[in-house]
């Protein structure tokens, strides 16, 4: 097995979870690295579908803005922004949404928006985009973002888009149609909602990586599963197909890798 | 009858100081001559509305222009920070700046109500979001059929939507292909509006069910090629990515920002000397 980094960890573990055949509402920077690279993996058959219209896009690099050409000229077709949001998403046709994120907390609530107060901001940060419908109408939501205490914190200063909200049944009680997100996947670990409570827990950790590591990037009281597994390195697959399209992507944007924002 | 003028006399006709303006297309046919002009023309006041502010509104809000922002995603793509929005929101520079700030869904919805002629738009979001708590104009309101709650929003409904395309005919008739984003929504929604454009042509030769703008419902369109740069117009260039990049360290800082507009804006007659400026410092 070759070397690969804990970013390489992240995003080959984040394109593990998307099945062969899923419609993927897909989020610029980490989650279109990870969405495609399943693509070009294990899923040949995913539709990746981009807020900027494209449905079924197969870009060769990585797009550096949710409405490169690329995305446009590699779809099954391209339909208007509202369509996307009405027909598709909201009509109830997607299977995954795959988001990144400034901030979570322990629900997988996140925040994009601000850092401080609203109205005072600390760092405004650039806001919601499609996230908030995607965290509510997807089937299912993954989350993808580098840990650290900075990131993964008590208490969100604003939830942009809600996960399980306040716990427990909460995320019932508002009504949303989808399921709430599956997992967080980490340079560090995977978490996933603990039943009953729905709070993110460790369910996995990558490979070389410690409880003390992941207890010491997290800025709650994080807890561990009862039957903590070991992520699976990335094999050379994964890894070749990771670094070719992130090669391709630097040289086609010149220096820019995409997704790494 | 859309009439074909030169932008800069499309602007002074057709958009003053105070008026609600959108100039839209998301990351494709950004219409940056268009956020040019109305700086080169000095509007003031201007509550501004798109999606994605981009480099344009950066451009607009640091010139002084804007008072209200309408938007649901506020970054530089690829790259990080809008400097401009975040020093307006942040520090009130160069003077405050309102925002009534949306997600995605609810934009978009707000434009296909506002090119339909309602006062607002339905539908299922913002649930156990903290957005609704910070903007008074999303509101809940319950389906009079299915006692279903649902978010409203107000309607947008500019007084002039500029947007780029890749064609017009003679007679003033818009293609645009590719990423449509809600230019057709923004431009049905608006009182008055203008289309810069690439070439203008004998044929547009659109297949059918292309997305056409007739003349009839446009009121100006203006033949300024390479009016989206840096973002991109299908079929005629590409991305500008790296002006993007430079876009940071320039509006980063107040004085060098100020600095290169009143250089490449201010101190160039239109947008094609801009260009030949830009392209003889590169």
């Amino acid at each position: 097995m070759s070397d690969f980094t804990t970013n390489e960890m992240m995003t080959v573990a984040a394109a593990r979870r998307l099945g062969n055949g899923s419609v993927c509402f897909v989020g610029i920077g980490l989650p279109s690295t990870a969405a495609n690279l399943a693509r070009l993996t294990h899923a040949p058959d995913v539709v990746l579908i981009y807020e900027s219209g494209p449905i079924g896009a197969k870009p060769s690099v990585l797009p550096l803005s949710i409405g490169d050409g690329e995305l446009a000229e590699t779809a099954d077709t391209v339909v208007p922004t509202g369509e996307i949001f009405r027909y598709w998403l909201q009509g109830g046709r997607i299977d995954v949404g795959f988001l990144g994120a400034a901030q979570v907390d322990r629900f997988g609530n996140i925040n994009t928006t601000v850092i401080g107060d609203y109205h005072q901001p600390k760092v405004r940060l650039p806001g919601a985009g499609g996230a908030p419908e995607i965290a509510g109408s997807a089937k299912e939501v993954l989350i993808i973002l580098k840990q650290s205490h900075r990131s993964f914190v008590d208490k969100l200063a604003f939830i942009t888009s809600v996960g399980y909200g306040e716990g427990g049944d909460h995320r019932q009680q508002l009504g949303l149609p989808g399921k709430g997100p599956t997992a967080i996947i980490t340079d560090l670990c995977i978490m996933e909602p603990e039943a009953g409570t729905n709070e993110f827990v460790v369910t996995a950790l990558h490979p070389g990586v410690t409880r003390e590591q992941v207890v010491a990037a997290t800025g709650w009281a994080i807890r561990f599963a009862d039957q903590v597994a070991t992520t699976a390195a990335p094999t050379a697959t994964e890894l070749d197909a990771l670094r070719d399209l992130q090669a391709r992507t630097a040289a086609a944007h010149g220096g820019q890798k995409g997704g790494e924002e | 009858m859309a009439q074909i003028l030169s932008l800069s006399e499309a602007i002074q006709r057709f958009v003053h100081d105070g008026e609600t303006v959108a100039l839209e297309g998301f990351t494709h046919l950004i219409p940056t001559a268009a956020a040019h002009e109305l700086i080169r023309q000095n509007r003031r006041d201007l509550t501004l509305v798109r999606m994605t502010p981009d480099l344009v509104y950066d451009l607009l809000i640091g010139a002084g222009c804007a008072k209200r922002l309408i938007f649901s995603w506020g970054g530089n793509p690829g790259v990080g920070s809008l400097h401009r929005l975040r020093d307006a929101v942040e520090k009130g520079w160069p003077h405050k700046l309102d925002i009534s700030e949306h997600s995605h869904a609810a934009l978009a919805n707000a434009y296909v109500a506002g090119a339909s002629n309602l006062p607002f738009a339905v539908l299922r979001g913002y649930q156990g979001s903290d957005l609704a708590k910070v903007n008074p104009d999303i509101k809940t309101i319950e389906c009079p059929f299915t006692g279903e709650k649902l978010a409203a929003v107000p309607s947008v409904r500019p007084d002039v939507t500029v947007i780029h395309a890749q064609k017009a005919d003679r007679q003033g008739n818009v293609l645009i292909q590719g990423i449509l984003g809600v230019q057709k929504e923004a431009a049905l929604a608006a009182q008055r509006c203008i289309v810069t454009v690439e070439e203008i042509v004998d044929d547009l030769q659109a297949p059918m069910n292309a997305c056409v703008l007739p003349t009839w419902a446009l009121s100006a369109v203006c033949v300024v090629p390479g009016g989206a740069h840096p973002s991109y117009a299908h079929g005629y260039y590409e991305r500008d990515n790296r002006f993007y990049q430079a876009w940071d360290p320039i509006a980063r800082d107040r004085d060098t920002f100020t600095q290169w507009i009143d250089t490449y804006i201010r101190g160039t007659a239109d947008f094609a000397a801009f260009q030949a400026k830009l392209a003889a410092e590169a």
